[in-house]
């Protein structure tokens, strides 16, 4: 599958979906968003970068194995609910610093718990289409 | 007592640790840990026998699950004997695994099990009793298949599992209801509400449930088979499991629970009977063994037998005998177990028939053997002996049936007085062999047993210490003050003294013959294969068959199938709770709904109907994909008209990915074929129509009824000052409903795992060393 036109077009949108993956992150708590829906453009934004050059490619574009994401990602909402128990609270009692950064806006172990449902909604999609992919290109 | 318990699990985690860096004294250095509880216990003996002292943590709270604790007489003496006689066995197996690379294995294992045994007998919340009850299976599963690379171990380890684990699973179910009934989980309380118990109607299922759960624990029939197979395990462990301790776990249960249930008929018939089978059927099989172990196990089934038929008899002279034998068997069984472990790793053989006149090569072993065997025989100023007179005396105040059940109790006690000549006149008198590789065992293997043997003789001579710890125990099973008038010898000729010399003389005679073959005792050799074992034989081979045959059957291969399976199904479970319980009339509603239909909501359910017929009937598996699409997109649009931003998003993102994965798989999926023929299709279609209509009609109904349910409303107005955001749908997932979130997750990530091994390791293909690393390329 190697097309100019697609090449051109995902390098650049593959920074625009990624930075739309992330707004949808951090407005998510407040408006339409999260990491849920976050997490699908994102994989969606590898999935174009690897039609358009090689799954190779889209895999060192992304640094790390699918699996480290779904690893990483459960870890962050695991840890996300720790600062809890440390006030006695029951487990995943979310925790509000009252801090609010530029551009991030509100910190909290929230934040937190939808980053990782994110990276573990990458790390499954990528994985079953590169799996995919990888098949077809075998086959080629 | 917490920290009894844990300080057997950090044993077993040090165990390795320490057989690493001083192999040559692993033994008596981790014996020193059981010893000091030994001491420990000895030391609390003086609250323990009086009020019973008593710790509780909260565990889970509102089901009333506690880690509680409780030491009383009967916890007491079967604490004293697990640490005491752990302390012994780590010594002894210091000397037996001399120079076993794996020996730190079999320590661990040890340990773990000292520490859960430890926590059975100490436990005093029923929920707490049933887990350590599970580790006491778990470990002694990995003790019998420590040989996990012969065939025959791994066999032997899996039998008893399945057996004691599935009787484990009958006993968590008869604790539950028992708790049901009572309403409460601690033990001690469960004593006052006995009236409540036995007058329940779930009484009996209760009591088979325990009997299950107890016959299997403790190798009644017909659950014994087990034990006899347990022998390959390495000698400490069948010293110290399959005779000292764990098998002695279901006999505790039933002496544990017997202040709360019993006393009635039930109860007194199905372990009476139950205990008189075992002690019989165990003693004829003990006869015919000519491997020491085997002989050993099944006697020891045969002494379990006895101790459920005290039980069952639950007089009070029953429990003492109870409480005494239980202390007498567990230091002469452990002491003999030993003795036969040492005599395999001195001569490398454990068949009686190739064995002779040890005496002299193992004096010390053969003292200890003389002293346990003597006690098992019940002889005078042995602590078996005064056990043996008490049982007697319990089974001739036995009722109407009195003289069968002392009939059943001597034949039994006199294959005991017959095992203990084998394990000690057969093999250590006479002219001595000579063996090939005989070396004499080391301390470590001679002073467990001999110390444990003579504890039997101490014992026997010091009638008010037996009395004060046996009586303790007989109080906490009986339920009400008992006091043992011990002796060291009748003080007048009684009824049980003479049974007891009859068991002694028959025991000899019966011995004398049976060395001598006489042709009227071959019969013994040819018994039939026996039951229980060969049907369990034929489960275990026809369980996987009738898996196989109902897995075929429901799982075939066609995703069709499955499909018209789970709507059918439901379907069907719909209409029968239709019929059988009434359902809700039709919507009242519907006229006045299709009224405020509005113009554009019609055009996009005519694109989404017009998107269902065209994957119906597309020729091409692009069409059909095009025509899911048009579905798929048409549904996100009803999300975003009645006001689901969230779910329309994720609706889009979806079916965006969803075609990526299609254009991804299009070219290797075969050509557009029409499997079914037009019956199945229209069968097909019928129930999935039955099934659309039926939804709309249910969803219809719902809505009518004002919606009662305050969560809504709570949400909406609790998302802001509580969870800090406006996105009520993203405050429920990441904080609201958070936990559910995090196992949703969790399950993702390993539906992945499952796909990416389904697509990567196809058969035949064999495993690639692709993929995560992204080493991969075309």
């Amino acid at each position: 599958m190697s097309s100019i036109i697609l090449a051109v077009a995902a390098r650049l949108i593959f920074p625009l979906m990624l930075m739309f993956s992330l707004f949808l992150l951090l407005r998510g708590h407040d408006a339409p968003g999260g990491g849920f829906v976050g997490g699908l453009v994102a994989a969606a934004a590898f999935a174009l970068f690897a039609f358009a050059t090689s799954v190779t490619r889209a895999r060192d574009a992304l640094r790390r194995s699918t699996f480290h994401l779904i690893g990483l990602g459960l870890l962050c909402a695991f840890v996300s609910g720790l600062p809890g128990l440390f006030g006695e609270q029951p487990f995943l009692t979310a925790l509000w610093t009252g801090v609010t950064v530029p551009v991030i806006g509100k910190l909290s172990s929230v934040l937190l718990f939808d980053t990782g449902v994110l990276l573990v909604v990458v790390g499954v999609t990528l994985t079953i289409v590169f799996a995919m992919a990888e098949a077809d290109e075998e086959e080629d | 007592m917490l920290n009894a318990v844990l300080a057997g699990f950090v044993l077993a985690l040090a165990a390795p640790l320490v057989a690493r860096y001083v192999p040559r004294q692993a033994g008596a250095v981790l014996a020193l840990v059981p010893a000091g509880l030994f001491v420990w216990f000895l030391n609390n003996a003086e609250p323990a026998l009086g009020p019973g002292i008593v710790e509780r943590w909260p565990w889970a709270p509102l089901p009333g699950v506690a880690l509680s604790f409780r030491l009383d007489g009967l916890s007491l003496l079967m604490a004293l004997i697990i640490s005491g006689v752990g302390a012994l066995i780590l010594l002894y197996a210091g000397g037996y695994m001399q120079g076993n690379a794996q020996a730190g294995r079999l320590y661990a294992t040890l340990s773990a099990f000292m520490a859960s045994m430890l926590g059975l007998v100490l436990a005093d919340n029923l929920i707490a009793l049933f887990i350590f009850w599970e580790l006491t299976s778990v470990t002694s599963f990995l003790l019998i298949g420590w040989h996990f690379r012969e065939e025959r171990s791994r066999a032997a380890a899996l039998q008893a599992l399945i057996i004691t684990g599935g009787g484990g699973l009958a006993l968590l179910a008869g604790f539950v209801l028992i708790g049901l009934v009572s309403g409460t989980w601690e033990i001690t309380a469960l004593a006052a509400q006995a009236g409540v118990l036995q007058e329940s109607a779930l009484y009996l299922p209760i009591l088979l449930l325990l009997w299950l759960g107890a016959a299997s624990k403790s190798a009644q029939f017909p659950f014994h088979f087990w034990l006899p197979g347990a022998m390959v395990a390495p000698t400490p462990v069948s010293a110290y499991l399959h005779s000292a301790t764990m098998v002695k776990a279901g006999v505790y249960l039933l002496a544990r629970l017997s202040p709360a249930l019993s006393g009635t008929d039930e109860w007194s018939l199905l372990f009476t009977v139950t205990g008189l089978i075992t002690l019989l059927l165990g003693g004829y099989l003990s006869l015919k063994q000519d491997d020491m172990k085997r002989m050993l196990a099944y006697s020891t089934v045969s002494s379990l037998g006895l101790l459920v038929t005290l039980l069952g008899l639950g007089s009070k002279l029953a429990t003492e005998a109870a409480a005494l034998y239980l202390l007498a068997h567990a230091l002469y069984k452990g002491a003999l177990f030993m003795v036969a472990g040492a005599i395999d790793h001195a001569t490398g053989t454990r068949d009686m028939r190739r064995l002779r006149g040890l005496a002299r090569a193992l004096p010390t072993s053969a003292l200890a053997a003389a002293l346990a065997g003597l006690s098992m025989a019940g002889v005078p100023l042995l602590v078996g002996f005064v056990a043996k007179e008490f049982i007697y005396e319990a089974a001739l105040a036995g009722g109407d049936l009195a003289w069968l059940l002392t009939l059943l109790l001597l034949a039994g006690n006199v294959v005991f007085v017959f095992v203990a000549q084998q394990m000690t006149l057969r093999i250590f008198r006479g002219t001595t062999l000579r063996f090939e590789h005989f070396h004499a065992p080391g301390v470590a293997l001679w002073a467990g047993p001999l110390l444990l043997a003579a504890l039997g003789l101490a014992l026997g001579l010091l009638p008010e210490v037996t009395a004060e710890l046996a009586g303790a125990a007989a109080r906490a099973i009986y339920g009400a003050p008992v006091t043992i008038h011990l002796f060291v010898l009748p003080g007048s000729i009684n009824p049980m003294l003479v049974l007891s010399v009859v068991t002694l003389i028959a025991g000899v005679v019966l011995y004398r013959r049976r060395v001598a073959h006489e042709p009227w005792l071959e019969w013994l050799d040819q018994g039939p294969q026996l039951g229980p074992e060969a049907a369990f034989r034929r489960l275990m081979v026809n369980l996987p068959r009738f898996a196989e045959r109902v897995t075929a059957f429901l799982q075939n291969g066609r995703l069709r199938n499955y499909v018209l399976t789970v709507v059918g199904a439901w379907l069907l479970l719909l209409a029968l709770t239709w019929a059988t319980r009434g359902g809700p009339g039709l919507p009242s509603a519907l006229p006045q709904r299709l009224a405020d239909l509005r113009f554009h909501e019609i055009f996009l359910v005519l694109v989404i109907f017009a998107g269902l017929a065209g994957t119906m009937l597309a020729g091409t598996l692009l069409v059909l994909i095009v025509s899911l699409g048009v579905v798929g997109l048409g549904t996100a649009i009803i999300f975003i008209l009645f006001g689901a931003p969230d779910l329309a998003m994720t609706q889009f993102s979806i079916e965006t990915l969803g075609v990526i994965l299609f254009v991804l798989v299009l070219y290797r999926l075969p050509g557009m074929v029409r499997l079914s023929p037009r019956g199945t299709v229209l069968r097909d279609g019928v129930v999935a129509g039955l099934a659309g209509i039926v939804v709309t009609l249910l969803i219809l109904v719902i809505t009518d009824a004002p919606l009662v349910s305050p969560l809504k409303s709570w949400f909406a107005t609790a998302s802001e000052p509580l969870g800090h955001g406006h996105n009520v749908v993203n405050v429920i997932l990441v904080d609201f409903r958070g936990f559910d979130t995090l196992g949703e997750i969790t399950v993702l990530g390993i539906a992945a795992i499952g796909i990416f091994a389904l697509l990567k390791l196809r058969p035949g293909r064999g495993a690639r060393a692709d993929a995560p690393k992204g080493e991969s390329g075309p």
